[in-house]
Formats: structure tokens, C-alpha cells, sequence
């Protein structure tokens, strides 16, 4: 046995660390509650768990891939280090302008998010450099030195760096990091012409004093990560999975933690993608729905979507401007309040509303019988007969479907004059409804139509709403995984290793340059492969190349990629065609006679996955034969019908479960409806489409949806 | 075909919000102007087969509010319901049947359902340029502002009129932009009839009739038990502002009684000689989404909801202004409508409005070109570069206000990166503006400063729209003044708030933007918020001597530990 192959992830949630162990010998994982004040207590804790399940001892380990909410969490709870930020005389209120506008249009008594660094911790410099790079004002070697004294005098732990157009002209911040390692040694420095490459100074400065910002707290956690696991025994490499859905070395990770944000979902996505490729799926929409959020990802061949900015830690009803922009490379995931927990109410309009609030776990929703008197998701999954009472949670909560019916008709029925199931029915179309918008609103944007997508679903609540989904969406195959729990944990076994580099240069077709494109292409492509380089010096490493183009004049850019060949022999005419023709699959026609320009470079380096072993799909065999039968709310047919109750355990390869039918497992339950079918996979996982044969009668009994 | 049910009333409501949502984002991703992709200048809306606004997406501009729900009704009224056909898109900028001037242009497009019309998606975009005099205050007539097109068809059964696309490029400065935002926008509502189809199809409707209802009774219900909840009164609200040439007089009496709210203009200056004046449809939207703001918030836009806000105003007023006065710049003074409307309200519901603040954004367009003074180097270019700032918002009963954030309006401002890219200007400042607050138990607002020129051998005209020079935002309740707006060149040449004017090779322009007024007596801010501001910079020592009354040694020690770094 090759003990040397055993690879343990582990993923720090809000409230679990999950801990996945996969080795020749198969597949085992934990849950462990997540220790805040020093996080690698559970990290230890699950790695004994899991090494004891498996028979293996800790030195067998030999690769630690680690993704984590702690940089996320050190962002929204304001737990980072003293931070100064350096920037251009003139600009010192970047952060705290943001956009001038108000996120939410009728609110008089709006809070904007507090800037990450107050006005006194921000100072200036006088120098300035436009926007083709050239120096308009050159910066003074004895100014920065005067301002390293003031610095050092305040103490700060940490210093972001944001000079306007130094995404153009890096040479002034780089001037500024030379003289405060001699200034002040021992003080991080962030530059924004590393950390954010971008153009665009209030996402930038805000990405820049992020990372500067958590990142004496990740340094020093991530530090004594290494030296406790090596302690227990796993003296081996520990990598880090980043937002962008690969894994980079702990040394990047400590230098750039920013990219850590969302390692947690990313991980998720990766996972999804790993499953596709298995199943030979190329269109993929990952559903990952939880206690308080759902969220969507769309998967095209076995890649999640990847975008260039993201928004942390919203203050406002997940509302859109209400957090914080963050420019690094990241898996495209839009997150929606909407998860188990969810509240619903009626609001003014007599309208059913439900989320982003949540019953959280206390007091939880009606039915966990704690206290909670207001419906929430659960109650309403509980009351249409999607969840045992008994059995939720593997039977660790005893559900009260009384309070459910209490709360739905206290605060919907009786105002809607509605019954407990029809308000319950309504509860559940409204919050699935939402989740089914966020995910059409997606799929627009990427030009994407979800009718030939396939959905993978994972997480808690996600197999008791991914049918009705499908159904909303016109998707015709769902598949839920097994190991949903820990989905994300499993994924960072699975990513590669990965670094993007980007950059902003503006340039236009018309003043094409193919010698300097294909040496920019070079260096990017040096820089993300030095990454890569540093995490695994033996392995293969592949490119991919991606640039982003717009008609001149619009202020959206959209990615067009382009092959090694592209990159390394660019042609305007090639760069124009590929443009148009992804330029018209976006927006339905392109443009005659309009100057194109390219704004941002890219280059993701990584190194392939090795092929997976496909999972042949199961020929079908007998129809489970259900030995119960449970009355569970169809909310397409709009009736209540009788549906078979079957045990996921009890399933083997081939067995068809025909809709409506509920299977149990201990964590969740998937609800097949009346129009689908399951058929068990040999991988365990449940395939779960629309109905062939009664596919014209399906169509009418939707379409009424009475 | 079967009713249906209740709950698919409740899905139906949400779909059709995510609808025009997901139009308005089509209209972001693909428009050319800076003000529609940066700033979030445009709106979108879905309608029933009456006209009847069923949803609105809520973006950057309550300026269209009420101009989108008027707008379709007149499409109607001059297509003519039975001329229209499958395929047609129909356009116009026209500022009384659009939203108020040539710079918007409106897109509507009826929506058939299996071969019956059966409602209209609109939107509406602000373009950088429609020709004429070019986007200011100094025409003297609408025939000074740029190209007119009346209600007219842009599309003929799918086939786009060649003759219009031509006669607008030739008469635009820049012609590609335009002509790119119109097929944005007719893409825009194309999007929204397809989903609408595909949900008409789910729900097997063959009309909206049903569904309007349902969206109309419960908007009209709830927003008539919001107005019923109020004491029945009336109150005067007034505000004088600089206007062009001479200072405006806005006056609005606000009743409120059963089942309604009026608001009426009686006693408002005339129309003006430049195009600052504001058609009816403007003022209408202004003055609806103050009420809304007061009243009822949540409740979202559409015919019902805003029907029982009856805004009037005497012809010929400068907030009801008839064709053909000139209108460019409506919204200075259309934004300074919620402020005045909001000091009758002060009256009738206390300790709910904010004190004035900002009002319109503050606006600017610098054309650039190569200098005529002397030689200019070969890369010199010609560029227009429009930006929109904001000042300070006024102070609220309990919060202080927002600083350099636009109100009402709700554009956002665009990067000094990427205007920097659009021509050879150079923001050389931008940032908050101390002591523009107006003191208060809660403080006004922050203001910002800005100073602008041209990169190396261009010289530049400014088109400034500022208002609040000579009239400075007042403060509520025993608060004070917000700070005035300033603009100068930097060798002390004093510039106008209004108008075109020009910067020779080698200045800049300083301009410094108003701030909220205060609210609640100064005594009463707690001595926390007063050092918190002065470390901060918020306010100058002076400042914090003068009207809070720090001591000395209060105000060395504040300014001490910020200097430290330490957190107020």
C-alpha cells in the first residue's frame, strides 16, 4: 500500500470543520465543530478522527489542502490587523467615497458600511502617474521616509500601498515597499500593483488594504498550523485552496491571503466540477443551498465560471453594493438569502416574502421546538411532507410539525386566508422561485441557457428543493451527490494547483501590437507558472490564456479565450472574430463599424487534472419497492399525493425510484416529484430526470400548474 | 384554461420584478454611454396591454419613476394600438412624453402572446450626446439642445428604419455610441418579452389581466392604508435655489387626505431663459419619490402604487415648463424637488425627513482639445468627458448624513481611473471636503472638493452644473448650514456654477461641493461624535471651536491620539 498517496482536506466553516481523508483505501470524513480562538485545534481533532477511521497514522499523510472562512471572517467582523494605507495626495477618501451612491434607493435612514481603515489611519504622498503610466508628479524619496517615521510612531502591524494607475506604472509603490523595509522592517507591506492588478482604484485600494489587513493574522495562523500538524506527526506540505478554485503554496497564501476569501464555497464549485467530469456532464449549474444561503455556480466543461471581482461581507439584505468589492480572480457564485432557516412573513402587499433573514440554529425554525414562533423553510419542507419528523438531522432534532402548521397559519394563512399547506406550498414556491430567478439572472448575464444544463445539488437543504428547481428551470437531469455534507472538503482534494495573473492594459485593435501582446502573454504566463512552480516543482503545468474585450467606449468587458497558439502568435484579426462571435452569444448581435479594445490580460496557470475514472452510467434495473408510503406536496401538480418512501442506503446500482417518491438518508432527504425518476448510481449518487415516457403529459400538468 | 392559484399569483409578482431586473442588467452590460454602464442613469418596466405599469427595476435614477409609468399610455395614444405589430420597437427622447429631456431616449416594444398584444417592456437611457449645443444649461430653446424624435417607430415588424438610423447619425457628435445604446435598448426590452412569454406559457395565461390585478389591488391597497394611517393636513414647503441667471423660488404645498396626497407648485418662479427648467413628468417623478421615501418605502413602483401621489403644478412654472423651453438640465432642479417637498412634510410628520442636503449631483462635462494658444504635441486629442459627483445628504432626525453620496438621486460616480481613460483629463483631487457638515445634534453630510485640468498641451471648455453657490443647504430643527459649492481656476479666477466656460492651457479648476445641513440643535451632539469628527478630519479645529465649542486641550489631545492611529 502506497500510504504516501493519502491526502486529507479540510475545510473551516462558519460552524463545522470538515475533515476529509481519502487514500488508496477509500474515502472517510468528519465534522468537528470549529474552534475559533485557535481554529487548528479542530483541524487536529478531525485529522485524529479521520486517521482512526481509516487505520492510518498522521505521517501517512502526505498533502494537507486547507480552505477556510477565517480570512472572510476576520474581513466582516473587523478582527484584522492595525492597518495604515499609503495612497496618492488627493485620493485619501477612495475607500470611504465608493461610489457615492445609495444601495438601497427609498431607505432615509441608509448606513453605509463603515471603510475597512478610518480616515486618520490613511495618509497620502505627494506624486502622480496617468493613465498610459507616465509620471506626472515623481515621488520624493525623503517624503516616504518622513512618512515612515510617522508610521512607525503610530505602529501599525501592517501597510497597504494604492497609487492611482499603478496598475499601469508600478514603479512608485515598489519605490515606497523598498524604503519601508528599511524604515521599518518587520511591517507588511501590500501592494495594490500585486494584490490587484487592476484598473479601477476604489476595488483595488479596497482589495489591497484587505489583504494588508488580514494578513499578520493568517500569517501567523497559517505559521502555526504547519508547526502543530508536523507536531501530531503530519510533518508534510499543508496548500491552501483560493477563491479562484485551485490551490496555491502556503508562502503565496501568506503573501496574498486575500485570495483565500471564499476558499470554503470554491471548494464546493471544484467538487461539483469533479463530479461533472466523472458523469461526462460539460453544462453544469452547481446548487449548493445551506441553513441560510443558497448558492449558484455554472459549471462549463468540468471548469467553474470564473469571474474578476466579488463583494464580502454585505450589510444590507445581501443586497448588491452593500459590502465590499474584492478584484481577485474567483469562481463566479451568486449567493441568495435563502437556505432552511430562512423567515418567511407577508409584507404589505399581502406578498409572501421569505429570507435573508434567518432563525439561524437558535432558535431555529418553528419546528426545532426551541422558541422560534416565525416559519421558516424548514417548517414549510416539514408541513408539505419532505422531511420525517423523526429522522432529521439523523435524528439528532425531533421536529414538531405542529408548531410548523402554528406558525404558517399565525403569520401567512391567516392573513392570505390560506390554509397551513397551501401558505406552506406558498412559502416553498416563493423561496424556490427566488433561488430559480437568481439562477436565470445568471444564466443571462453568461449568456447561457439552463434548458440544456444538467444540475448537481449538495448541501443540507438543496436535495428538498433541487427537483422543484429543475422543474422552474426547464432542467431535465439532477444529480445529488453522496458526501453532500462536506462537499467543499472533498473538492480541495480535487482542485489543481493554480495561480491567474492578470493585467490592465488598454489596447486597441486598430493599434494592435503583436510583438508587445505576445511578450506580455510570456511574462504573465512566467509569473503564474512561478507560482505554480513553487507549490509542485516536478509537476506538469498547462496555460490557459483569456483576455477581456468590449466595444471602445462600454464599460463592460466580456472574457473572450483564446488557445496557446493565440497567445503566443497574436493576430487583431483572430482577437476581433473570436470577440464578435462570443459577443453576439452574450447579447444576441454585435456591432458594425465599432472600435474593439482589449482592457485586461490573463493567464491561468495550473496543472492538469489527472483524468478521472468515469462512472458508467447504471443500466436500469428493478423498481424500488417501497414499503411505506408517505403523503407529500407536489407543488407543480399543486395536490398532495402519496409517495413512496425509500431508503438511499437500501439502493444498488440501477434502481429506479419513480416520482413522487422521498429518499431518506440521515442528513437530508431527496423529494423526487411526480415528474421525475431516480435511477442509483454505482458512484452512489442519485440521477434524477425527467419523465421519458410521460414526458407530453408532464408538459400539460406543469404548464396548468393549477 | 383554469384560474390560477393564489400561490402562482405570488410566483407570477416575483417573476415579473426579476424580469425587468434582469432587463435593466442586459441594459447596463450593453450600453455605450458612461452614464447608463458607470452610473446607473436608465430604468426598465414591464406593462400590461392598458399601459398599466405592472414593475419597475430600481436602479440609479427615481427621476424616471413616474416618467415610465406616463410614458407608455403616450405610445399608445400616437402609434395606435391596432397599428402595432410583432417586431416593432418604437423610440422617442421627446422630454414631455419621455422622462423630461432629449438626453433620455425611451425604447418601448409591445409584447405579443400567441398573436394578441399583450403588455410593453419600456426603458429609458441617458445618452452622452443628442448634437445641438451639446449637454449644459446655455440653450435658449429645445431647438438649441439637440436632435427631437417624436413617438415614432425605430423597428417596422423587425426591420430597423434605416432613414432615422441615418438622419440621427448625422446629426449627433458621436454617432457609434448612439446608435450602439438604441439597439441596447431595444435589446434590453427584447429580453423582458421573452421571459415574459416563457412565463405566460408556465402559467398557461393568455393575458396579463389577472395577474395585473393582483399586483395593482395590493399596491393600491397598501399604499392607500400608509396615507390613511396619517393625520389629514397640509403644509407649505419652500426653497429658494440659485438657478441660472436668478435665484428660483420652489414652492409646494402638501395636503394630505383620505385616499390621497396632493402636492401642488402654486407660487413657484416662471420658466427660465436656459435649460434648467423641468417638464411636468419630471417634477412629478421627484416629488413622488419623496413622498414614497416618507410614506411608504417598501412598497415598489408601479401604476396603483404611485396613482394616489397626485403631484400638480401652474403651466409655465419652472417645475411645469411646456415645449418648447429648453430643458437639458432639468434635473438641478428636479433634485431639489424631495428637499423642498420634504420641508412641508416636516410639518406634518415630524422627526421622519432629513434636513436639506446636496440636491442635484454635481455634475460636469470638460470638452477637451488640442490647444489653440501654442503648438500642441501629436497625440493631443479631442474628448468630451462627463462625470457625476455628489455632495453631502442632509442630516436625519437620528443619523448624521451621508457624505459625498448622491441624494435623491442615485447614480453612482465613476472611477478617476477609467474617466481618465476616456480622454486626456486629470482629476487631481477628489476628496472629502472638511467642515461642509452642517453642525447639528447630527452633523450634515460631508461635501467634496475636486480640481480637475487637462493632460499636457490640451486646453478644455467646462460645462459646470452646480447649484447651492448663493443658497447653501439648510439645516432642520435647530441645525445649521451645510457649506456652499465654490468653483474657481487656480489662479483665483472666480467661474460660474452654471454654463460653458472656457480653461486656457495650463489651469485647472478647484470646485468645492456642498454639504448637508445639520439637524437638531449644536448643544445636543455628544462630545464623542464631535472629537470623533475632528480626528477624522470631518472638521478643522476651528471648526470644532467655533460651533461645537472644543476646548484647546480637548482638541490637542483628539488630534494627538489620531495621529497615533487610534480608533474614535
Amino acid at each position: 500500500m502506497s500510504t504516501a498517496q493519502a491526502r486529507l482536506g479540510v475545510d473551516i466553516g462558519g460552524t463545522f470543520t470538515d475533515v476529509v481523508l481519502e487514500s488508496p483505501q477509500g474515502r472517510v470524513s468528519t465534522k468537528v465543530l470549529t474552534t475559533y480562538a485557535a481554529p487548528e485545534d479542530a483541524i487536529v481533532e478531525g485529522m485524529h478522527r479521520v486517521c482512526d477511521k481509516a487505520g492510518l497514522r498522521p505521517a501517512d499523510i502526505a498533502q494537507v489542502i486547507h480552505g477556510t472562512t477565517l480570512a472572510t471572517n476576520a474581513l466582516i467582523e473587523r478582527r484584522g490587523a492595525r492597518t495604515a494605507l499609503i495612497t496618492t495626495e488627493g485620493f485619501r477618501d477612495v475607500i470611504e467615497m465608493r461610489s457615492e451612491s445609495r444601495f438601497e434607493q427609498y431607505d432615509l435612514n441608509l448606513v453605509l458600511p463603515e471603510p475597512l481603515l478610518p480616515r486618520n489611519r490613511r495618509y497620502v504622498l505627494r506624486e502622480r502617474v496617468e493613465a498610459k503610466g507616465r509620471v506626472l508628479i515623481p515621488l520624493e524619496r525623503a517624503e516616504i521616509e518622513a512618512l515612515a517615521e510617522e508610521l512607525g510612531e503610530a505602529g501599525y502591524d501592517s501597510i497597504a500601498v494604492g497609487l492611482l494607475h499603478s496598475y499601469v506604472n508600478p514603479a512608485h509603490e515598489r519605490m515606497i515597499r523598498e524604503v519601508l523595509a528599511e524604515k521599518l522592517p518587520g511591517v507588511s507591506v501590500s501592494l495594490s500593483s500585486e494584490v490587484s492588478p487592476q484598473m479601477r482604484e476604489y476595488e483595488r485600494f479596497n482589495t489591497t488594504i484587505a489583504n494588508a489587513y488580514i494578513k499578520p493574522l493568517m500569517e501567523s495562523y497559517l505559521r502555526r498550523l504547519r508547526e502543530r500538524l508536523a507536531q501530531e506527526g503530519a510533518d508534510c506540505p499543508v496548500l491552501l485552496m483560493h477563491s479562484g478554485g485551485g490551490i496555491i503554496s502556503l508562502e503565496s497564501a501568506a503573501e496574498f491571503p486575500v485570495r483565500l476569501v471564499e476558499s470554503g464555497p470554491a471548494g464546493g464549485a471544484v467538487f461539483a466540477a469533479d463530479l461533472a467530469a466523472k458523469h461526462g456532464l460539460d453544462r453544469v449549474l452547481s446548487f449548493d443551498m445551506g441553513g441560510t444561503t443558497a448558492k449558484i455556480c455554472l459549471i462549463r466543461n468540468h471548469a467553474p465560471k470564473t469571474a474578476r471581482v466579488f463583494e464580502v461581507a454585505r450589510s444590507y439584505r445581501f443586497k448588491k453594493g452593500s459590502g465590499m468589492p474584492i478584484s481577485i480572480p474567483v469562481i463566479d457564485m451568486v449567493e441568495i438569502g435563502a437556505g432552511g432557516g430562512s423567515l418567511a412573513h407577508v409584507d404589505v402587499m399581502n406578498r409572501i416574502q421569505v429570507g435573508p433573514e434567518s432563525a439561524g440554529s437558535e432558535p431555529g425554525p418553528a419546528c426545532y421546538g426551541r422558541g422560534g414562533e416565525r416559519p421558516a423553510v424548514t417548517d414549510a419542507d416539514l408541513v408539505l411532507g419532505r422531511l420525517d419528523p423523526a429522522r432529521f438531522a439523523g435524528g439528532s432534532i425531533t421536529l414538531h410539525p405542529e408548531r410548523s402548521e402554528a406558525a404558517l397559519a399565525a403569520h401567512l394563512g391567516d392573513q392570505l386566508e390560506m390554509g397551513t399547506t397551501e401558505a406552506a406550498w406558498g412559502v416553498a414556491e416563493v423561496v424556490d422561485e427566488n433561488m430559480a430567478n437568481a439562477a436565470r439572472v445568471h444564466a443571462v448575464e453568461n449568456g447561457e441557457d439552463l434548458s440544456t444544463y444538467t444540475m448537481i445539488a449538495f448541501g443540507g437543504a438543496a436535495p428538498l428543493h433541487a427537483a422543484r428547481l429543475c422543474e422552474k428551470l426547464g432542467i431535465d437531469r439532477l444529480l445529488v451527490p453522496v458526501g453532500a455534507g462536506v462537499g467543499s472538503a472533498i473538492g480541495f482534494l480535487r482542485a489543481p494547483f493554480s495561480f491567474e495573473a492578470n493585467r490592465s492594459e488598454f489596447m486597441r485593435l486598430s493599434d494592435f501590437d503583436p510583438v508587445a501582446v505576445a511578450a506580455l502573454f510570456a511574462e504573465m504566463e512566467e509569473e503564474a507558472r512561478a507560482f505554480v512552480h513553487s507549490c509542485d516543482a516536478e509537476a506538469e503545468i498547462a496555460a490557459d490564456y483569456r483576455v477581456y474585450m468590449r466595444y471602445a467606449g462600454q464599460g463592460w468587458e466580456i472574457p473572450v479565450d483564446l488557445s496557446a497558439e493565440h497567445a503566443a502568435r497574436p493576430e487583431a484579426e483572430t482577437f476581433l472574430r473570436l470577440f464578435e462571435a462570443d459577443y453576439r452569444k452574450l447579447f444576441g448581435r454585435s456591432v458594425e463599424g465599432m472600435e474593439v479594445e482589449i482592457t485586461v490580460w490573463s493567464v491561468n496557470a495550473y496543472t492538469p487534472v489527472p483524468p478521472v475514472a468515469p462512472v458508467d452510467a447504471a443500466p436500469e434495473g428493478d423498481v424500488a419497492q417501497a414499503e411505506v408510503s408517505r403523503a407529500l406536496f407536489d407543488p407543480a401538480l399543486g395536490a398532495t399525493v402519496a409517495a413512496a418512501e425509500v431508503a438511499r442506503a437500501s439502493l444498488t446500482p440501477g434502481t429506479v425510484v419513480e416520482g413522487p417518491a422521498v429518499i431518506t438518508e440521515d442528513e437530508t432527504t431527496v423529494v423526487v416529484p411526480a415528474s421525475r425518476r431516480a435511477v442509483a448510481q454505482p458512484d452512489g449518487s442519485l440521477d434524477i430526470r425527467r419523465k421519458q415516457d410521460a414526458r407530453a403529459a408532464q408538459n400539460d400538468r406543469e404548464s396548468a400548474h393549477v | 384554461m383554469s384560474e390560477p392559484s393564489k400561490v402562482a399569483y405570488q410566483v407570477m409578482w416575483t417573476r415579473l420584478i426579476s424580469v425587468v431586473e434582469e432587463q435593466a442588467q442586459a441594459l447596463v452590460r450593453t450600453a455605450f454611454s458612461t452614464s447608463v454602464r458607470e452610473a446607473g442613469d436608465l430604468s426598465a418596466g414591464v406593462y400590461d396591454a392598458e399601459g398599466r405599469m405592472l414593475a419597475q427595476a430600481v436602479t440609479g435614477t427615481p427621476g424616471h419613476v413616474n416618467a415610465m409609468a406616463d410614458a407608455v399610455p403616450h405610445f399608445i395614444r400616437r402609434i395606435g394600438r391596432e397599428a402595432m405589430r410583432e417586431g416593432d420597437v418604437y423610440i422617442t427622447n421627446d422630454p414631455w412624453e419621455g422622462t423630461g429631456h432629449l438626453h433620455d431616449f425611451t425604447v418601448v416594444t409591445p409584447s405579443f402572446h400567441k398573436g394578441r398584444l399583450a403588455g410593453f417592456f419600456a426603458c429609458t437611457a441617458h445618452v452622452v450626446d443628442v448634437g445641438g449645443r451639446g449637454f449644459g444649461a446655455d440653450a435658449n430653446s429645445i431647438y438649441e439642445e439637440g436632435l427631437y424624435v417624436p413617438i415614432m417607430r425605430f423597428a417596422d415588424a423587425g426591420a430597423v428604419d434605416r432613414t432615422l438610423i441615418s438622419l440621427i447619425r448625422a446629426n449627433v457628435r458621436q454617432p457609434d455610441q448612439l446608435i450602439g445604446d438604441l439597439h441596447a435598448l431595444a435589446t434590453c426590452n427584447e429580453i423582458g418579452h421573452r421571459r415574459l412569454t416563457e412565463m405566460m406559457g408556465e402559467f398557461g395565461l393568455d393575458d396579463l389581466e389577472g395577474i395585473a390585478a393582483f399586483i395593482l389591488d395590493n399596491s393600491r391597497a397598501a399604499t392607500l392604508e400608509r396615507i390613511n394611517a396619517l393625520t389629514p393636513g397640509s403644509a407649505e414647503g419652500h426653497m429658494a435655489i440659485d438657478g441660472y441667471a436668478r435665484p428660483i423660488d420652489l414652492k409646494v404645498k402638501v395636503t394630505i387626505e383620505r385616499d390621497r396626497i396632493l402636492c401642488d407648485w402654486a407660487g413657484t418662479s416662471g420658466v427660465d431663459a436656459k435649460g434648467i427648467n423641468v417638464p411636468l413628468v419630471y417634477t412629478k417623478a421627484y416629488a413622488c419619490y419623496a413622498l414614497k421615501c416618507a410614506i411608504a418605502p417598501e412598497i415598489p413602483n408601479n401604476a396603483a402604487s404611485l396613482a394616489p401621489f397626485e403631484i400638480t403644478a401652474p403651466e409655465d412654472t419652472i417645475v411645469n415648463a411646456r415645449h418648447p423651453a429648453p430643458v437639458a438640465l432639468r434635473h438641478i432642479i428636479g433634485h431639489m424637488v424631495p428637499d423642498t417637498v420634504f420641508g412641508a412634510l416636516d410639518q406634518l410628520l415630524p422627526g421622519t425627513v432629513p434636513a436639506e442636503g446636496a440636491g442635484c449631483l454635481c455634475n460636469f462635462q470638460m470638452s477637451l482639445r488640442p490647444r489653440r494658444d501654442g503648438p500642441a504635441p501629436k497625440d493631443a486629442e479631442r474628448a468630451e468627458v462627463l462625470t457625476f459627483n455628489s455632495g453631502g445628504a442632509g442630516a436625519r432626525p437620528g443619523l448624521d448624513g451621508l457624505n459625498a453620496t448622491a441624494f435623491p438621486s442615485g447614480v453612482m460616480t465613476m472611477p478617476v481611473e477609467a474617466t481618465e481613460q476616456v480622454g486626456p483629463a486629470i482629476i487631481w483631487r477628489k476628496e472629502l471636503r472638511p467642515d461642509s457638515g452642517g453642525a447639528g445634534r447630527q452633523r450634515g453630510g460631508l461635501g467634496q472638493v475636486m480640481e480637475i485640468g487637462a493632460r499636457e498641451g490640451h486646453e478644455f471648455d467646462l460645462s459646470a452644473m452646480f447649484d447651492r453657490v448663493d443658497h447653501p443647504a439648510r439645516g432642520r430643527r435647530g441645525g445649521g448650514i451645510g457649506a456652499p459649492t465654490t468653483i474657481e481656476r487656480d489662479d483665483g479666477v472666480k467661474m460660474r456654477g452654471k454654463g460653458k466656460q472656457f480653461v486656457p492651457h495650463g489651469h485647472r479648476v478647484r470646485m468645492a461641493f456642498p454639504g448637508g445641513g445639520g439637524y437638531g440643535p449644536v448643544a445636543e451632539r455628544t462630545r464623542d461624535a464631535v472629537l470623533r469628527d475632528l480626528a477624522l478630519g470631518y472638521i478643522t479645529t476651528e471648526h470644532a471651536a467655533e460651533h461645537y465649542g472644543l476646548s484647546r486641550d480637548e482638541i490637542d489631545d483628539a488630534l494627538a491620539r489620531a495621529k497615533k492611529g487610534e480608533v474614535f
